[in-house]
């Protein structure tokens, strides 16, 4: 249980969990979708190079795009088939990006294909680059590609590998699967990490409300491994990096500053599940585990979905409920609402959410700024989001960042949730962040 | 599922519901104890100037938000509050027409010029009894006393004076408790102060009842409660301080607390969010700043209260110390 030894990060808040519904659910493994939509950029970074044409053939796990330079990763056939186009495909922000339609075989075997397989004994480099070419980008929502992590900078010492376990975001229950039903893979995957970063220890945090996948940690840890299991208090955003060291490490990530300056890599425990499932095979990511759950879907659960399958598949395979008004990727705090159903599953999609809303009901009124000092209270890196609202209504954006530090934000949604006057904070920052960069640029 | 419409809105999708709407509605509930005491201690009187307090401040609000082609603001139910602060805060005697005027002021000078809700640097109520204080000083400071014998059959023949005219007393006048102790040096029972049976403005005589209500905003995370331990806090070193040092000349801190309108103020119109300051360092400053203005005034002014000036004196303080108190953002210390 819980205990005083771990002071948690201030603030936060405690959104209502609705993981009851899919947390004993066992991870199912997804069919194929006849048609996945394959995009070149999955990850933070440079787009992956296609080396595949039109009307190839394809078997599961080939390369269909590689790498461009380090801060890339490529991307691997989720299923045998036909490439029927390279071009320009959709994506979560409402824009066409670079990707390949791929038709799947009917009736396409599960089978992969294998490449060389990275040893446990691989040097640091061998391991890193192993990492790039099973195609790795951090599974838990931000994409950026793991091994460019793990390349620690000359000069720096880096202690601990926390592995993220915490899944704060409400509905998501696939890291919590995955600590039940990958646990070996998980610690062959900490053997690799170790290796890459030259860390002495691993730590594995984990929330209070996962207490069978702590003890399932526990029981199986290895015995030669230097890797500890915490369980923390559930409290909203945990999971975001800077809050978990924070909570477990009582560090704190300057700011502007990379947790590996201040001696930790920080990887979320489904990418080093798949860090040790891949590797030893030499194969790249083809399949990813995802929550299907949100009050418009029927048989809510955790399946193991290939990249590219569309949501509109998801939606008709598992069923929907009455009438679907929203429909995002990832949790609800985070999430970014799909602007239609034709949207693939990326390498960072860690759920698929679906409501029925009543659309009569009147939307959230707006009020004015009250001063209640609720988001001052919720916001975990501790800023003003009430001044900061203020300022961006008046379009004073330099003042938001260089008074009140609008670049700590990292939008967690904490102030937005708990506003009473319903203020789309969260979006007012985006929007103040978006017209600096262009002014910036200009 | 072809040629449904998806809505699309920035993250977060979640909300946690209780809007600004739900906190008004619950500082009115919080409040109900109150008024009921008053109604049962002044009878009528008590029941006609808090009716019309609320209904000057909630026409008010009404009618220029339609002159000003807004949809009204009348149900976001912050006006009530406003009304029913205001009506609290009168003697239980005053002339009904002076309580309309000021429930007028108290929203159009005190609230909608500056934009609303949200925009008032000070509290619309206490603007309003400022007003009062300064154009009826008399009518102000007249008190007629608690639990009189004839309080539910009829009225005190000042409440219905004649608009513009000067209000005629009854003989049943009764001093404050704080007013005896500044021009008598008398003292009242701390019993008595603590269960309202004492005279004085509507709201401010049962501190019990006052105590229970702002507890539980305070439990509801309804109300910032720095700000009232601030004032008390302060209230209490600084009388207890005094009183040791002069226990003939100066009051101790238990008559301090309980007396005037220290416990309603502290508890509901410092507590204004709008007008006071946002971070929990701040609102502590903040109470603290209105307990020290609270007992200069008491102790040296020529008046014997001061929760009102005192509150509006730091309401208008608030903004600057926001200006200086903000929080040190995770990642800054050095």
């Amino acid at each position: 249980m819980p205990g005083p030894k771990h002071q948690s990060f201030r603030h936060g808040i405690h959104p209502p969990e609705h993981k009851e519904d899919t947390a004993h659910l066992a991870i199912k493994q997804f069919p194929f979708a006849p048609l996945l939509i394959i995009p070149f950029s999955q990850h933070i970074g440079r787009e992956a190079v296609p080396v595949v044409k039109a009307h190839d053939e394809v078997i599961r796990g080939q390369l269909l795009a590689k790498a461009d330079g380090f801060m890339s990763v490529p991307i691997h056939a989720p299923a045998s088939g036909v490439i029927k186009n390279i071009g320009l495909v959709p994506s979560i922000q409402g824009t066409m990006v670079n990707g390949l339609y791929l038709e799947s075989y009917p009736a396409s075997t599960q089978e992969i294909l294998e490449g060389n397989p990275c040893p446990l004994d691989a040097g640091k480099e061998e391991i890193i680059a192993a990492i790039q070419n099973a195609g790795i980008a951090g599974l838990g929502g931000a994409a950026f590609p793991t091994h460019v992590k793990l390349k620690i900078p000359e000069g720096t010492h880096v202690d601990t590998v926390l592995i993220n376990g915490i899944e704060c975001e409400p509905y998501l229950t696939t890291d919590h699967r995955v600590m039940l039903e990958q646990t070996g893979d998980i610690f062959t995957g900490i053997r690799y990490l170790l290796k890459a970063t030259g860390a002495e220890r691993a730590v594995i945090g984990v929330e209070a409300n996962k207490p069978d996948a702590a003890l399932m940690l526990k029981d199986n840890a290895p015995n030669d491994l230097a890797v500890s299991v915490e369980v923390l208090n559930i409290k909203y955003p945990q999971g975001a990096e800077k809050m978990l060291i924070k909570t477990l490490l009582n560090r704190e990530v300057p700011t502007g500053a990379h947790s590996v300056e201040i001696g930790v890599i920080g990887i979320n425990v489904a990418t080093a599940a798949e860090i040790g499932r891949l590797l030893p095979h030499g194969r790249g990511i083809q399949e990813r585990v995802i929550t299907v759950g949100g009050n418009a879907v029927n048989h809510k659960g955790n399946y193991r979905v290939p990249i590219g399958t569309p949501l509109r598949f998801i939606l008709d395979t598992v069923g929907v409920q009455g009438t679907l008004s929203e429909v995002f990727l990832g949790g609800p705090m985070m999430g970014q609402a799909a602007p239609g159903l034709d949207i693939p599953v990326t390498k960072g999609t860690s759920g698929v959410i679906a409501y029925s809303r009543d659309k009569n009901a009147p939307p959230q009124k707006i009020y004015p700024c009250i001063h209640c000092g609720r988001c001052v209270q919720a916001c975990p890196m501790l800023l003003n989001p009430s001044q900061l609202g203020l300022l961006a209504k008046k379009n004073q954006y330099e003042k938001m960042a260089d008074e009140f530090n609008l670049k700590d934000c990292f939008e967690c949604g904490a102030c937005s949730f708990v506003c009473p006057s319903h203020i789309p904070l969260v979006q007012y920052f985006r929007i103040a962040k978006s017209q600096l960069k262009k002014a910036q640029a200009a | 599922m072809d040629k449904k419409i998806l809505q699309i809105h920035s993250s977060p999708h979640i909300s946690s519901g209780a809007g600004v709407d739900v906190i008004m509605r619950n500082v009115v509930y919080a409040l109900l104890p109150v008024v009921a005491f008053s109604i049962y201690a002044f009878g009528l009187a008590a029941l006609f100037t808090l009716m019309a307090a609320v209904l000057s401040c909630l026409l008010t609000e009404h009618w220029l938000c339609k002159w000003s082609r807004q949809t009204t603001s009348v149900n976001d139910w912050s006006v009530a509050i406003t009304g029913i602060i205001y009506g609290l805060t009168l003697p239980p005697n005053l002339p009904l027409w002076m309580t309309l005027i000021g429930g007028v002021i108290a929203v159009s000078l005190g609230k909608f010029i500056f934009g609303g809700l949200g925009y008032n640097p000070f509290n619309p109520a206490l603007v309003g009894r400022a007003f009062l204080q300064a154009a009826f000083p008399t009518a102000m400071t007249t008190w007629s006393a608690a639990f009189g014998a004839q309080r539910f059959t009829s009225l005190p023949a000042s409440t219905l004076t004649f608009p513009l005219t000067s209000p005629q007393y009854d003989s049943l006048s009764g001093a404050t408790p704080l007013a005896a102790m500044k021009f008598n040096q008398q003292p009242t029972d701390a019993m008595d102060l603590l269960l309202g049976l004492t005279s004085g403005s509507l709201g401010e005589t049962c501190a019990v009842l006052i105590l229970l209500g702002g507890l539980y905003l305070i439990a509801r995370n309804m109300m910032n409660w720095r700000i009232p331990v601030g004032i008390f806090f302060t209230v209490i070193v600084l009388s207890a301080l005094f009183h040791f040092a002069n226990p003939h000349r100066y009051p101790d801190a238990v008559f301090m607390l309980f007396s005037g309108g220290l416990m309603l103020g502290a508890m509901f119109m410092a507590t204004d969010m709008v007008a006071s300051p946002i971070t929990n360092l701040g609102c502590f400053i903040y109470g603290a700043l209105i307990g020290t203005l609270v007992v200069i005034i008491r102790l040296w002014g020529g008046m014997p209260e001061g929760v009102m000036y005192a509150i509006l004196f730091a309401n208008a303080v608030s903004p600057h110390i926001d200006r200086f108190i903000q929080p040190t953002p995770f990642g800054h210390r050095s």
